[in-house]
């Protein structure tokens, strides 16, 4: 098989390698064997190779993915690969991407609890048939991969924008009765560089490995901030 | 710009579609229903001259457009020319006024 792999920073260039094809094999044993036979300076990124981590995410044949959870049966084409750093973050080597804007978006959208209760108190006490949990429960299984925010069109051409992950945990506290800080996180996640800003592509939905929809959360928090506003309390 | 004017550029943009997605249906069905069997000057000039109903649509018509289309433009500009800023925001208030005041001169063309 023909691998093609992207070598250098921002400036760079594809380096062709060939790699044997194996039974099952996946995108991530075929970098691993880039590096460990063929160039060990090759600089890329993984951890549990199970889909736990969020961090072996590459855009593979053009199109962000898992590179662990993703089989070189399913994207090869006519045996040939390319392999590329994730879209929309700065790369500091090879396959590698600077993740720190990413992070900060979720901060940035006020992705961090804030309860009422202490320690002291019984549990919160929330029916998992709730609307609202139900609401959460959609979209608290994100692993922060950045897969979504590389597929998005909107982060490309509005660096500022928050990004799908970003406005998806937020929703997910929006939605969470426990939380206290609604009004303050719908404030930091409306207008321009907020949930304001997409375009409902939907390219964050169909690209995330677990099924989420970002874009529906989106949608949830433009209800929520029309709400507010109407009401006086944004 | 705060991010309330931007959630309220953003309400008045969504608010005047739906607005328009009546307008433009009601302009297209009077047009098909209105050439019939040709089409005159002094024809269109009697159905509308005088017409308050008429008036008032077309009104509403073009309050609509100079609302949805300065707002699009807005994001547009700052996507795909990376215009953005006060000089953007300037820019489009004037070709808002622009299209307010040349549609309300067609309006009051054909009414007065």
């Amino acid at each position: 098989m023909q691998v093609s792999v992207w070598r250098g920073a921002e400036q760079g260039a594809f380096q062709t390698f060939e790699v044997p094809r194996h039974a099952s094999q996946t995108v991530l044993d075929v970098v691993t064997y880039i590096q460990r036979k063929l160039d060990p300076t090759l600089a890329y990124r993984y951890a549990c190779r199970v889909g736990m981590c969020g961090s072996c995410a590459m855009t593979v044949n053009g199109v962000p993915r898992w590179t662990c959870r993703t089989h070189i049966d399913k994207v090869a084409v006519n045996d040939k690969l390319e392999i590329a750093p994730l879209r929309n973050l700065p790369v500091i080597r090879d396959l590698v991407t600077d993740m720190r804007e990413f992070f900060d978006k979720w901060a940035r959208a006020r992705g961090e609890f804030h309860g009422k209760t202490t320690r002291q108190e019984d549990f919160a006490r929330i029916s998992p048939e709730s609307e609202n949990r139900k609401q959460v429960d959609a979209g608290i299984e994100c692993i922060g991969c950045g897969v979504c925010y590389s597929a998005c069109d909107v982060v490309s051409w509005n660096p500022d924008y928050l990004g799908p992950a970003a406005l998806n945990r937020a929703w997910t506290l929006v939605k969470d009765e426990r939380d206290v800080r609604t009004i303050e996180r719908l404030r930091a996640v409306a207008g321009d560089a907020g949930c304001h800003a997409c375009h409902t592509h939907m390219s964050c939905t169909e690209r995330c490995p677990k099924h989420l929809s970002p874009t529906a959360a989106i949608a949830g928090l433009k209800r929520e901030i029309m709400k507010a506003t109407l009401k006086g309390e944004l | 710009m705060s991010f309330r004017t931007q959630t309220t550029l953003w309400i008045a943009q969504r608010a005047s579609a739906a607005v328009l997605a009546l307008c433009v249906v009601v302009h297209l069905v009077t047009i098909i229903y209105a050439v019939r069997g040709g089409l005159t000057a002094a024809e269109i000039l009697e159905r509308t001259r005088g017409n308050v109903a008429w008036f008032a649509f077309y009104s509403l018509f073009v309050l609509a457009v100079t609302v949805h289309a300065p707002i699009g433009l807005r994001t547009v500009f700052a996507e795909w020319l990376g215009w953005s800023g006060k000089s953007r925001d300037w820019f489009l208030l004037i070709f808002a006024a622009a299209l307010a005041w040349m549609g309300m001169r067609a309006v009051v063309g054909v009414f007065a």
